[in-house]
């Protein structure tokens, strides 16, 4: 998969840009505030339908403008398909592919990309929120459908939240629907459950063999799945769930999770809040047989964050049948020593398309000079070409 | 921001449902400066709809005498009634001619995050009317959205225990669509629902 092109409207400091991009490497170079990496965010919010960077769209949006429009040509094997994004400030998103209107949870389908960045470190030292949202970009970029299950998770879960509130207030009679909601929020989270639990496992053999290209050394890196419906004290905020190694049935996530509400229903009306679920679960990386968080050195756990984007990229080819995900490295080799540069530019260099930002070219090594663009003040210099 | 009463007239048309602030903007403009558009009678009629008309005591759906012209109609079918969220789903159903018996409009669907429970629908209302026995089957056709599922779910135990007949509006593809444009919650429902083709 390829962007051929890239036109933004208004799109954070881009009033009007359009940008051509190459097959194989391309690299956007300019200063420390120029606008490069707003370039890879638009893109990477077209296959993850979220910035990387903020969690609400209106700083997407050029200070003065109402909407902004993200707009890509893309290449699918001989085939061009133009999609484009309409992010509105105050109002939902709209989407058009092929110049028709489309559903913008649909664009995913159309365009698959891994993004690399600084703050990708958050994935090995942040919150399990981090994670989980790392977990559920991946699973619907392998499986569309899920984009739906999520969402139907999610409000079903708030509405089961608002219940519990209103019980605590009024009296017993709210519940008398409780059980109506446990049916909605173990029919759609035993689904993510089960997903996610297939993803770690399908990203374990990636991940080491990531991890050995970029640090070349066994560090025993690991992934495992902490699931609070196996938990004997789901109230215990993170510290008691319990890990799952192996694979569970659908069969049986669903009257594990429904015996796991049953059992926390008394705490569950005490705090008024789902105690159990796939919104309180985590994935736990390891390194020497310790957790990451918290032992992981600062280079290690980088290298992990690394490898785990690394990993999904390659786990994404390996199952796609549209061609490579498109890969976004922003301001990725600044961190890194020499040997891991190197390294980890011999891991992409096979992709069919790398994104590269850089505040300076000679960070980029050299294996990756491909097409330079540089990048000033929210204007896009022409491009310089091949230069190596 | 415009003077006193304009304002006042977009914002209270931006309240009502569908109409954004610009379409408020618009209709306002219109009713001020289209010398031809007959302020009188739209004036009149908001007033006399919300006199005249009522809900139908059985059905719940709108009518403008006691009861609605499809629980007065004879020709209708007593012994099936059709439970939908809201009046326009009555009308969804009606235009396909497909179904003769009664409705049942409950007034809405359970969401606890807009404050509405089963004792907020016309739920009691629908169990008076089963009560005499001459309904055989009630057809659940709330929306296949969450909190209709939810609604169609609580709905179908309740009416199970009476050892009440209950069906469910199937959902699937729809009818002169291409089978490669429906999305896959779409076909993975039409695959749960499958039917064995008789010989």
């Amino acid at each position: 998969m390829h962007v051929r092109r890239l036109n933004l409207v208004d799109f954070r400091n881009y009033e009007n840009a359009d940008l051509l991009l190459e097959d194989g490497v391309n690299v956007l170079v300019g200063s420390n505030g120029q606008g490069k990496t707003n370039l890879v965010e638009a893109l990477g919010y077209l296959s993850t339908l979220g910035s990387h960077r903020v969690s609400s769209d209106v700083a997407l949006v050029r200070r003065g403008a109402t909407s902004a429009i993200v707009r890509a040509l893309l290449g699918h094997g001989g085939r061009d398909i133009l999609v484009e994004l309409q992010i509105n400030a105050s109002a939902a998103n709209k989407a058009q592919v092929g110049r028709s209107p489309a559903k913008v949870r649909d664009l995913p389908r159309y365009f698959s990309s891994v993004l690399f960045a600084p703050e990708d470190m958050a994935l090995v030292r942040g919150d399990p929120s981090g994670r989980r949202r790392f977990a559920d970009e991946l699973l619907v970029l392998r499986a569309p459908r899920l984009a739906g299950v999520l969402a139907d998770y999610d409000r079903a879960l708030r509405q089961r939240n608002t219940l519990l509130k209103t019980a605590r207030a009024t009296g017993a009679k709210a519940l008398s629907t409780l059980d109506l909601w446990d049916e909605r929020l173990v029919e759609f989270g035993s689904q993510i459950v089960a997903a996610r639990l297939g993803l770690v496992d399908d990203l374990r053999p990636h991940v080491a063999a990531a991890y050995r290209a970029i640090v070349d050394a066994d560090h025993g890196p690991k992934l495992a799945s902490q699931l609070s419906i196996l938990s004997q004290h789901p109230d215990a905020d993170e510290e008691g769930t319990e890990r799952a190694d192996v694979v569970l049935s659908l069969d049986e996530i669903r009257s594990r999770f429904a015996a796991a509400l049953a059992a926390a229903r008394p705490r569950e009306l005490e705090r008024a809040l789902t105690l159990v679920g796939p919104h309180r679960d985590d994935i736990v990386f390891e390194l020497n047989g310790l957790p990451a968080r918290g032992y992981a050195s600062h280079g290690e756990s980088w290298s992990f964050a690394l490898s785990l984007k690394l990993a999904s990229a390659e786990l994404l080819r390996a199952e796609a049948s549209s061609g490579d995900p498109v890969l976004i490295l922003d301001d990725v080799f600044a961190e890194l020593d020499a040997p891991r540069r190197r390294r980890l530019a011999a891991a992409i260099q096979s992709y069919e398309q790398v994104l590269i930002t850089s505040a300076v070219a000679e960070d980029v090594p050299e294996q990756l000079h491909g097409t330079m663009v540089r990048i000033q003040a929210g204007r896009i210099l022409d491009s310089t070409g091949t230069d190596g | 921001m415009y003077e006193g009463i304009v304002q006042e007239l977009i914002d209270e048309l931006g309240r009502l449902p569908g109409i954004g602030p610009k379409s408020a903007q618009r209709i306002a403009f219109h009713i001020v400066q289209t010398q031809n558009f007959d302020v009188q009678r739209l004036g009149k009629l908001l007033l006399e709809v919300r006199e005249k008309v009522r809900f139908c005591a059985d059905c719940g759906n709108v009518a403008d005498q006691e009861r609605c012209n499809i629980c007065r109609d004879p020709r209708r079918n007593r012994s099936l009634i059709c439970v939908v969220e809201e009046a326009k789903d009555v009308v969804a159903i009606e235009r396909t001619r497909e179904f003769r018996g009664l409705y049942h409009v409950l007034g809405g669907a359970i969401s606890p995050i807009d404050g509405v429970g089963p004792e907020d629908l016309r739920i009691r209302e629908l169990l008076q009317r089963l009560a005499d026995g001459s309904v055989e089957e009630v057809i659940i056709a709330t929306d296949p959205n969450l909190e209709g599922e939810a609604t169609a779910t609580y709905l179908s135990r309740l009416l199970r225990t009476m050892e009440m007949r209950v069906s469910r509006l199937a959902s699937g593809l729809p009818v002169g669509g291409d089978l490669e444009y429906a999305d896959e919650v779409t076909l993975g429902r039409a695959f749960e629902g499958r039917r064995l083709v008789e010989h």
